[in-house]
């Protein structure tokens, strides 16, 4: 698949002198979701902030769907829809407005039906004539998400889209996303949700302190990285691990009652075969069994904690 | 889409300024309307009952198309800066430069709004003005050109007002300490020929004596630079400003991080 943004070499260094962003190297591929995690202060919103033409950059060039963002603004803009991360909007007028004033800021020409289509999916249609001053915060997080689809952008970048909006509204909004993402739009998010992403994106980037450490197909990050444990709850506790299972990953658990395997889930052979018929010999039984597997959370704080100590 | 101009955005920005003119018209129309006929009362009955004529032109005419560019110049860099900035204040201003727009767009929305107020603005005072003192515009079409290439110059001036300043103290600043007295200064209430010659000279230093005189001349025919100098220096000016806006948004300055 041809990326529809291509990142090269980019950084930012703020006038302040601090160095937001190292060498940034990225390609988003057209069509998927790709969400953008790091912990607060990594970069994330700078990187969106400069492909999006509200930061300069201090070296590197970017491309969207082959246009440069500075030389050829005009094009690479009206491909693109941004939510930012912080609650910026007008407070007088009303919601029609704000998103019809939009939809014209970019060149488009006016089309009620389409506006109306998306107030509707983001349930702000009985909010259309409110003033904005007069919405909760959640009300207004959804008006940003309408102003930057008011366009029909290729690509949408989301930063933080579901700070501070309830649970019903956030599976509402991801149902949006969703239905864009199969109309053919390119998603960018950044959360701080980590199972947001898990259930949402197509590509996991990892930024921290300025570099970005991983890009990974989230199933194969979830295969590479992900360890499956099976924990067998004991008929009759254990003093230790027998010493016939110790060609196994085995550890002991809640005072001996639990016998925890732990297992890569990519390997050729698990093991868990020949656990079960090693235990069936030596007459262990177990009232129970369970597995678990680690989340992108765990991953991802384990990534981002190797990194900071690499650098420490 | 590959337009040359995005028209969409131009309108969309002048029809969100205007609609935030329509929303505090109470402020933007009355109160100058006010000060104006305050200005005509104590300077116009006051001193024009010493000074009965000034160059032929009775004292209460002579004075109208001064305050009218009293009011002009300060409302257009009032207004144009308060557009301008207030976006910058909320963090709105994300989304102009996120658009698909170029300063030249941006301007002409900002600017035409802060102009088109100004320019009826003027008109106002103008008509409220006959009411003390009926007068005849010896050059109507001279005196609207100059209205309107002095609302558009000074809104693009308090544009780049808006844009430069950091705080709503600054944002004050410039026409109260530089617009107001240089008006004043410039021949509101009185011709610059009544000066010294040394300070004639220092007079011809201030922009404002330019588009006084020239506005003056529409009116009366009797002026202190020709007119055709005045609207020389007015598109100087002008040219001036619309140079700096180009590049401020070249460099991003006060705009981008
Ligand atoms: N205008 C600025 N001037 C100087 N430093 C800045 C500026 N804006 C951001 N920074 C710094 O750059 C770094 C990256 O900030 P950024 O907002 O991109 O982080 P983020 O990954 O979006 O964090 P969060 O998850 O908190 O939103 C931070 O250390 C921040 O303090
Ligand atoms: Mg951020």
């Amino acid at each position: 698949m041809p990326s529809i943004i291509s990142i090269n070499g980019l950084s930012k260094t703020y006038a302040s002198g601090f160095q937001a962003l190292k060498t940034i190297n990225l390609d988003i591929k057209r069509g998927e979701i790709f969400a953008l995690l790091g912990p607060n202060g990594a970069g994330k919103t700078t990187l969106i902030g400069i492909i999006c033409g509200i930061v300069n950059a201090s070296t590197g060039t970017v491309q969207v769907d082959g246009h440069d963002i500075i030389d050829d603004y005009r094009a690479a803009r009206s491909l693109i829809g941004l939510v930012p991360q912080e609650l910026t909007t007008d407070a007088f007028e009303t919601v029609w407005d704000t998103v019809s004033f939009s939809r014209g800021l970019f060149g488009k020409p006016k089309n009620p039906a389409y506006i109306e289509k998306i107030l509707k999916e983001l349930s702000l249609w009985d909010k259309k004539d409110n003033k904005i001053l007069t919405l909760s915060g959640g009300m207004k997080r959804r008006v940003l998400i309408a102003k930057a689809l008011s366009h029909e952008p290729q690509v949408l970048f989301l930063d933080e889209p579901t700070a501070g909006v309830d649970v019903e509204l956030r599976k509402d909004m991801w149902q949006v996303v969703r239905n864009l993402r199969d109309a053919g739009v390119t998603i960018i998010l950044t959360t701080h949700y980590i199972e947001e992403a898990e259930d949402m994106a197509d590509r996991i980037g990892v930024i921290s302190k300025g570099e970005i450490i991983l890009v990974e197909n989230k199933v194969e990050l979830m295969r590479k990285l992900g360890k499956k444990q099976l924990t067998l709850h004991l008929q009759k506790p254990l003093d230790a691990v027998p010493a016939e299972l110790a060609a196994h990953k085995l550890e002991l658990a809640d005072n001996g009652n639990e016998l925890v395997f732990t297992y890569d889930t990519s390997a050729e052979r698990t093991g868990v075969t020949a656990l079960l018929s090693d235990l069936a010999r030596l007459e262990i039984r177990f009232r129970d069994l369970q597995t678990t597997q680690s989340s992108l959370e765990d991953i991802f704080i384990g990534l981002v904690h190797n990194s900071a100590g690499a650098a420490a | 889409m590959n337009q040359a101009i995005n028209t969409h955005a131009i309108i969309a920005i002048y029809k969100f300024e205007m609609a935030r003119t329509l929303r505090t018209v109470w402020q933007s129309i009355v109160s100058p309307v006010i000060s104006t006929s305050l200005y005509f009362v104590v300077f116009g009955a006051a001193i024009g009952s010493r000074i009965t004529e000034i160059e032929g032109i009775p004292y209460g005419a002579f004075i109208v198309p001064g305050l009218i560019m009293l009011m002009l110049l300060t409302q257009s860099t009032m207004n144009a800066s308060f557009g301008i900035y207030f976006p910058r204040f909320t963090g709105t201003i994300y989304e102009l430069l996120s658009a698909p727009v170029s300063s030249f767009e941006i301007a002409c929305g900002f600017v035409g709004a802060a102009a088109t107020k100004s320019i009826i603005l003027g008109l106002i005072i103008l008509a409220t003005s006959w009411l003390f003192v009926p007068m005849q515009i010896a050059h109507p079409f001279w005196m609207l050109g100059f209205l309107v290439l002095t609302a558009i110059t000074f809104s693009l001036f308090g544009f780049i007002i808006g844009i430069w300043a950091d705080g709503f103290e600054q944002l004050q600043i410039i026409p109260l300490l530089i617009i107001t007295p240089l008006t004043f200064l410039g021949g509101t209430f009185y011709s610059t020929h009544v000066l010294p010659p040394f300070w004639q000279t220092v007079t011809l230093f201030n922009p404002v004596v330019y588009l006084i005189s020239g506005f003056r001349w529409a009116f009366f025919e009797v002026s202190d630079v020709s007119p055709w100098v005045s609207l020389a220096m007015t598109l100087l000016f002008m040219v001036m400003c619309v140079v700096t806006i180009w590049w401020i948004f070249k460099s991003g300055y006060r705009l981008k991080k």
